[in-house]
């Protein structure tokens, strides 16, 4: 029998963390926005059926950057968190931290365990407050460490560029037409700094809308709305767009 | 048994394999004491006293459907509560009713909401007004041994139908039975006046507005011959809670609808008492 390599500790890591960070890079990047009214998600997405972005509970929402079969597990098992703590105790005893917090667990269990392989997801997931004082969003790396971020946030394999060009434009108070189109600026420009075009049927956005009168606040945009918010500039529109919501 | 959803740690194995989306399913797999169905019982000499809810009415109309239940719980011969809550929103489409036990009642229902929005999420779409009802009948078949020693939970369920574009409404026996109605429905110890009452008003072109006064008037029927089925309280201000569900989603009538409804019939009955004459021929 021959004897295994020795490998460090520190070297073992860095070759897993190289390995989930590749397998994240390839596929594109996506972007959550805080605007006045909310929180907003942004992505280029190709299928109208699998999605990035999701409902997880209430006022929380879910985004995930990387492998698709592993952040859809991951989802499903925060959706059936939520529900059965919603379920065991009250609807407002599920929150975005707590959420986070097992995400964060399980993503360093699995980082760390040599038995699997790491996942190669990097996760948002963003709560709505009452007030945007009270927004709430985490990034949650392939490591299982977690990230209280403000503002703006990007994962994915462009991250870094999209969040340095995010952070110098983003604003607080901005309304959900100025933020979409930020969002839409940041995700169409190319490692090297050209832009290049994405039309509205390869986007898949999302809100996590406050002034929503129902308890639960995630609403897809679509079609017509999404169209006239990318188009237009300035408050009518946002007037328009929120009248059609009704 | 709770550790799971309180401590911090990873999600155990069960909330990461890929099952059904069904959250009964996964709670009857992970933590199945939590279902209302599968508790353990204790052996029990007679039936057991607990608050009993009681009138249920729904009407269809060209448009939607309307479901509307009294307020009254009742404990033997008391009145246990005067302003419980008797129908819930189970989804934007639908709502549920509910006659029997009050407080398996309610848990049934939250369990029932948690299902279908558990569905939703998990599988990006809505199940279909059919699946709903069949869950509601599986629910209510998991409740048989409870039903049994006397803590029955008897259900209407009526909903738009989003894909026949017509509002439909389903009623249920304490086994599970599952069947359509057509028309209006009624359920509950009051639900033999009611019944009588609807089919004498019950008209195929009815309103919106027509169908929210009838099923009042049923109700207002029931509570005059049924002593568990509460009438308007005027004084107390509590009035049936009636909602309507159309392509444009489940609303509640505010209290100021509810209470205009039932006072311009509580006028009329002032003159006269049984309410609109039907013709003989």
């Amino acid at each position: 029998m021959s004897t295994p390599f020795y490998v460090s500790p520190q070297q073992a890591m860095a070759d897993r963390a190289e390995y989930a960070r590749k397998g994240i890079a390839r596929g594109r990047s996506l972007v959550v926005l805080q605007y006045a009214d909310g929180i907003v998600f942004v992505g280029e997405n190709p299928s109208r059926a699998l999605h990035k972005f999701s409902e997880i509970y209430d006022r929380i929402g879910f985004a995930a950057a990387g492998k698709y079969n592993e952040y859809e597990n991951l989802r499903i098992g925060g959706v059936r968190y939520a529900d059965l703590r919603g379920y065991t105790y009250d609807r407002d005893d599920v929150t975005a931290r707590g959420l986070a917090n097992v995400y964060a667990q399980t993503l360093g269990t699995i980082f760390s365990s040599a038995a699997e392989k790491p996942y190669e997801v990097e996760l948002v997931v963003a709560e709505v407050g009452e007030t945007p004082e009270g927004d709430q969003i985490y990034r949650l790396p392939h490591d299982g460490s977690i990230v209280d971020e403000h503002g703006s946030v990007a994962v994915g394999g462009n991250a870094e560029q999209i969040s340095s060009y995010l952070d110098q434009r983003h604003q607080d108070g901005m309304s959900l037409a100025e933020a979409l189109k930020l969002a839409v600026q940041a995700l169409s420009r190319d490692t090297n700094g050209t832009q290049r075009e994405i039309p509205a049927e390869r986007l898949e956005v999302a809100v996590l809308d406050r002034t929503r009168p129902q308890k639960r606040k995630f609403k897809r945009i679509v079609g017509r709305q999404l169209d006239r918010l990318l188009e237009t500039d300035g408050a009518a529109t946002e007037a328009e767009s929120a009248e059609e919501d009704e | 048994m709770e550790a799971n959803t309180r401590s911090t740690g990873r999600l155990p194995a069960a909330f990461l394999t890929p099952g059904s989306s069904s959250f009964m399913d996964f709670l009857s797999e992970h933590q199945p004491e939590m279902l209302p169905g599968k508790r353990q019982l204790p052996p029990t000499q007679g039936v057991i006293e607990a608050p009993h809810g009681t009138t249920i009415v729904a009407v269809s109309f060209p448009g939607g459907v309307v479901l509307a239940g009294d307020r009254r719980a009742t404990m033997g011969n008391m009145i246990a509560q005067r302003d419980i809550e008797k129908v819930f929103p189970a989804d934007e489409y639908s709502a549920v009713g509910i006659a029997g036990t009050a407080g398996l009642a309610v848990e049934m229902v939250k369990l029932f909401q948690l299902e279908l929005e558990h569905f939703e999420k998990v599988e990006g779409a809505q199940l279909s007004l059919e699946g709903k009802a069949n869950r509601l009948s599986t629910m209510i078949r998991s409740n048989l041994g409870m039903a049994m020693q006397g803590l029955a939970v008897v259900p209407l369920f009526a909903g738009y139908d989003v894909d026949r574009g017509k509002g439909r409404i389903f009623s249920y026996d304490v086994t599970g039975g599952r069947s359509e109605e057509s028309g209006y429905a009624a359920t509950g110890s009051g639900s033999i006046f009611a019944r009588g009452a609807m089919k004498k008003l019950y008209r195929g072109d009815l309103t919106e507005d027509d169908a929210t006064t009838l099923v009042i008037q049923a109700l207002y029927d029931a509570a005059d011959d049924d002593s568990a089925t509460g009438g308007p309280d005027v004084a107390r201000r509590i009035y049936p809670i009636v909602t309507v569900i159309t392509e444009d989603g489940f609303r509640r009538l505010t209290d100021e609808e509810s209470s205009g409804i039932a006072r311009s019939i509580l006028e009329r009955r002032l003159e006269q008492p049984d309410g609109p004459r039907a013709a003989l021929l």
